[in-house]
């Protein structure tokens, strides 16, 4: 994967089960986003190829990617709401372009779907009259309005407060849980990647490339490099040499930690 | 959710005290069978909601039958005969439901509905209140915006602004060179306009050699600033009014301030500034190329360029050109203050910060016409 010539990440190499809890994970600026950006058709890789369920998104057909596209409901780092329709209308937007659903049918659909998330009684909000989180929830209720198969999520739990935040992993292993499908999230929150991730795969800044790839609780126990455990064990593995301590009087009651 | 080769139509069946089931009196069960899936003719709500009622007053039992097969099509009916069962004290057990239909009901009945209006929701006389309460808010927060940036313009002087040289000079690359293309193909356009318009009237008197003095002075006077302020309206004006949108869109504007640096030095003095030097000067390069385009016409009607260009130097006063030009400097900060001043107010979403262009281009063309208006006539009392 490349912008222009800066090279992002080489020799990625891994496969996501059906069914499977994947996680994209790795520092800021790794290329998480960009993988994500590349599994879902936006952008083209410089070389080699992503196959969903064997099939090669950039070299189908027009017909054959909209089908595709059909399978898959997408939340994007900031909600990725239309911000001149109301909550209802966001959401109807796939269902009138995939769906023969009548008025009031949709009308129900949309119903359960934002109730589901959470925000039932929002229907007639614009994005900019809710909070942060309630966007976030009311672009998962959009990205489930067509039951998809595949699920994307570029770091939901970004700008959430910790109780919303796993309030938003319990809801998506739910919705998978009930419905089947898969999910692949990307995310650098260790509480989501340990509670609901099956499996993973640890991309690196510096080697620009895939580090280690398998379930989290297994990399944190097993993995042969060091970087991934610490980032899983949040720096503690070598906790004497990194850790700052603060001597001086605090102004602010801030706990100093390594950032992760 | 299962898939099977052919299946079965969408039905439920309502019992009352099954004996076999082992159910007492007091309740009534819903058995769904067959394919709830989108696409099928599931129940509608109305025969859900007339078994709900049929059963009012006694515990609701739904139950699935084994080759049931739903998705949330079928969620959504439940759903929807959940919240009708709440709302009319009906009690609904859904426990012998799958145990995936039964996580999402509990997922989506967890959070009551609320019942708040939209913000954006108001009836006819509040909407009129709040327009008129707008346009008072707006005319003082102009006339504040007007006090601030000459407040800031002064601290410029006396070297206190916190203002980036660097900024003044990018906004006046930004407005003045790259915008020469399209200024002078417009001046072309309207020299020749002036000149057709003239010689038509001019010929019913054998006098057609005054054109050059109806194209300069119509140039220099008034066509050259007035058309170079709505082209830099819609092209820079616009601009400046999206890229403050954005920014506070982007919590930048939140940044600049709470970096203790004033919005009005750091971002709209520049902008204003670097407008206010290049007008003038489109002017000139307008007016130029307006007169070309007066020749070029006046070329057809065997007035040769000699002749064009003295008769209109003897036409134009330097009055006349300072009238002009200051005209011009007077648009180019009207443009940047209509501009700027819609960015600032700006809302953080996208809708509204197209809103905010469109409101700094219509502002600044009606604040071009008020203040033409206002100069011709005071240069009339002048008598410039």
């Amino acid at each position: 994967m490349q912008y222009g010539a800066r090279l992002i990440q080489h020799d990625l190499n891994f496969s996501i089960h059906r069914g499977d809890v994947f996680v994209i994970m790795g520092g800021s600026g790794c290329g998480k986003s960009t993988l994500l950006k590349h599994m879902i058709g936006l952008e083209r890789p410089a070389a080699g190829e992503i196959l969903i369920n064997g099939e090669n998104f950039f070299t189908a057909t027009p017909e054959r990617q909209l089908a595709m596209r059909r399978q898959w409901g997408i939340t994007y780092q900031k909600g990725g709401l239309f911000s001149d329709l109301t909550l209802a209308e966001n959401i109807a937007v796939p269902l009138q372009q995939y769906t023969q659903l009548s008025a009031a049918e949709m009308r129900d659909v949309i119903d359960y779907k934002l109730a589901l998330v959470g925000l039932a009684g929002f229907e007639g909000f614009y994005p900019n009259e809710i909070s942060g989180g309630m966007q976030k929830r009311a672009a998962l209720a959009r990205a489930i309005a067509l039951d998809p198969e595949l699920l994307f999520f570029d770091e939901p739990s970004a700008g959430l407060d910790p109780l919303s935040s796993q309030r938003l992993d319990e809801l998506i292993v739910q919705i998978r849980e009930s419905m089947g499908g898969t999910v692949v999230i990307v995310t650098h929150e260790l509480a989501s990647i340990f509670s609901i991730a099956t499996n993973s795969v640890f991309l690196d800044a510096e080697t620009k490339t895939q580090l280690d790839y398998g379930n989290p609780h297994a990399l944190l126990a097993h993995s042969e490099h060091d970087v991934v455990r610490r980032f899983l064990a949040r720096g503690s593995t070598s906790a004497a040499a990194t850790t700052l301590s603060v001597t001086t009087p605090c102004v602010m009651d801030t706990t100093t930690r390594n950032p992760t | 959710m299962t898939t099977a080769a052919a299946p079965t139509p969408p039905t439920f069946t309502a019992s009352t005290n099954a004996a076999d089931s082992g159910i007492d009196a007091s309740t009534t069960t819903l058995c769904l069978q067959g394919a709830w899936l989108s696409g099928e003719s599931l129940p509608s709500m109305d025969e859900l909601r007339t078994a709900a009622d049929a059963a009012r007053g006694k515990k609701l039992l739904l139950r699935a039958d084994a080759n049931l097969q739903w998705d949330s099509q079928a969620m959504t009916r439940l759903f929807l005969l959940a919240r009708y069962c709440e709302e009319h004290g009906g009690a609904l057990d859904t426990t012998a439901l799958p145990e995936g239909m039964q996580k999402l009901l509990a997922v989506a009945t967890a959070v009551k509905p609320q019942n708040n209006p939209p913000p954006h929701a108001r009836s006819a006389l509040e909407k009129l209140r709040d327009s008129l309460h707008g346009a008072k808010t707006a005319a003082l927060e102009l006339v504040e915006f007007v006090g601030a940036a000459g407040i800031a313009f002064t601290r410029l002087l006396t070297g206190r602004a916190h203002t980036r040289v660097r900024d003044i000079f990018y906004f006046i690359e930004q407005c003045g060179p790259q915008a020469l293309g399209i200024v002078g193909l417009i001046s072309v356009l309207v020299g020749m306009i002036l000149a057709y318009l003239g010689s038509v009237q001019l010929r019913l008197f054998g006098a057609e050699v005054y054109v050059a003095n109806l194209v300069a002075i119509g140039m220099v006077r008034e066509m050259g600033a007035l058309m170079t302020a709505v082209i830099m309206a819609g092209r820079t004006g616009a601009a400046y009014a999206a890229q403050l949108g954005a920014m506070q869109a982007n919590e930048e504007v939140d940044a600049i301030t709470t970096l203790g640096l004033s919005p009005m030095e750091y971002l709209v003095l520049p902008r204003l500034l670097a407008l206010i030097v290049v007008m003038p000067l489109l002017c000139v390069f307008a007016n130029v190329l307006g007169l070309a385009g007066g020749a070029i016409v006046a070329a057809g009607m065997e007035i040769n360029f000699t002749q064009f260009i003295a008769q209109a130097r003897d036409a134009v006063t330097a009055g006349d050109i300072f009238a002009g030009l200051f005209k011009s400097l007077v648009f180019g900060a009207l443009i940047a203050t209509a501009g700027c001043q819609a960015g600032l107010r700006s809302g953080r979403s996208s809708a509204a910060v197209g809103q905010a262009t469109t409101q700094a281009v219509v502002n600044a063309i009606v604040y071009l016409v008020v203040a033409d208006a206002a100069l011709n006539i005071l240069y009339d009392k002048l008598g410039i």
